[in-house]
């Protein structure tokens, strides 16, 4: 083992329809800024429709986590298109049934239990980040 | 006897989770939808180009479609153009910016409160543009 410790790239559903996608974008900032902050990165999902040469880079060269907001999987079709494979792959109406206290609302922006639903998300995706990081999924 | 179908323009906005203007731009997009030109725009998730099926290919076949996009790679445009069909008008967030002499976003989230006037602005520009494609 090297002990490089590799970034993850986190890529949120694009959705500007539905909660969940505004949910996926949220925990995907949560890893970002506050729970793995210099560890997890993103790219903007439509850069690989475009087939844009360094988001295709970035996510040949680390392992990728997706966060779709709905079942039509867009961030993990997108990354699948380019000939990766995702690393995990996650729903986020999927962080809500596991806490179904925090209902969530809004979509351009989230309402109070919409963030603290993400935070919650993205403290329990750590590990799995760190598992990443370490090497651990590519 | 002649049918009047009320013709709706299709937007296509730039998701830019990795840049502030793409954050301006999602929030500028709803509100079209949302509070300026409600039931006159209607909006498809841009990946779904390629993660749909035909139907979502079609969007711009059946509507006038307007991109907005956030940086100079034109995600919306080039996707649209090449997955989908021509747009209509193309829209980009730093040159809307620049016309109104506003400063560029630098909040990916939760934007402060001069963002807001701008993403207001910048919904302004978009609900022009809906009503030159539907009186063209």
């Amino acid at each position: 083992m090297s002990g490089k410790t590799n970034k993850v790239v986190v890529l949120a559903c694009s959705g500007i329809g539905k909660v969940y996608g505004a949910i996926a974008r949220e925990t995907t900032y949560e890893l970002m800024d506050r729970v793995r902050p210099g560890v997890v990165v993103t790219t903007c999902l439509p850069l690989l429709v475009i087939e844009d040469s360094d988001a295709k880079k970035l996510i040949t060269d680390n392992p990728v986590i997706t966060i779709d907001g709905c079942p039509k999987s867009c961030a993990h079709k997108s990354v699948e298109a380019q000939g990766v494979k995702p690393a995990r792959t996650y729903q986020a109406i999927n962080f809500y049934k596991a806490h179904k206290e925090l209902k969530p609302d809004g979509i351009a922006e989230l309402d109070e239990n919409g963030r603290k639903l993400a935070a919650i998300a993205a403290d329990e995706l750590a590990q799995v980040v760190d598992e990443l990081a370490a090497g651990g999924g590519k | 006897m002649i049918t009047l179908e009320v013709l709706k323009v299709g937007i296509v906005s730039c998701s830019g989770e990795a840049i502030p203007e793409g954050t301006l731009s999602r929030i500028a997009c709803r509100k079209v939808l949302d509070e300026l030109r409600p039931g006159e725009a209607v909006t498809i998730c841009l990946p779904l180009f390629i993660a749909g099926g035909s139907e979502e290919r079609e969007f711009a076949a059946k509507y006038p479609t307007i991109t907005v996009d956030g940086c100079e790679k034109r995600c919306a445009q080039k996707s649209t153009e090449k997955l989908s069909g021509k747009p209509a008008r193309s829209l980009l967030i730093p040159e809307i910016l620049k016309k109104h002499g506003i400063d560029a976003p630098t909040s990916l989230r939760n934007l402060r409160r001069e963002e807001k006037a701008a993403a207001q602005v910048v919904a302004e520009e978009i609900a022009r543009t809906v009503d030159e494609v539907l009186n063209a």
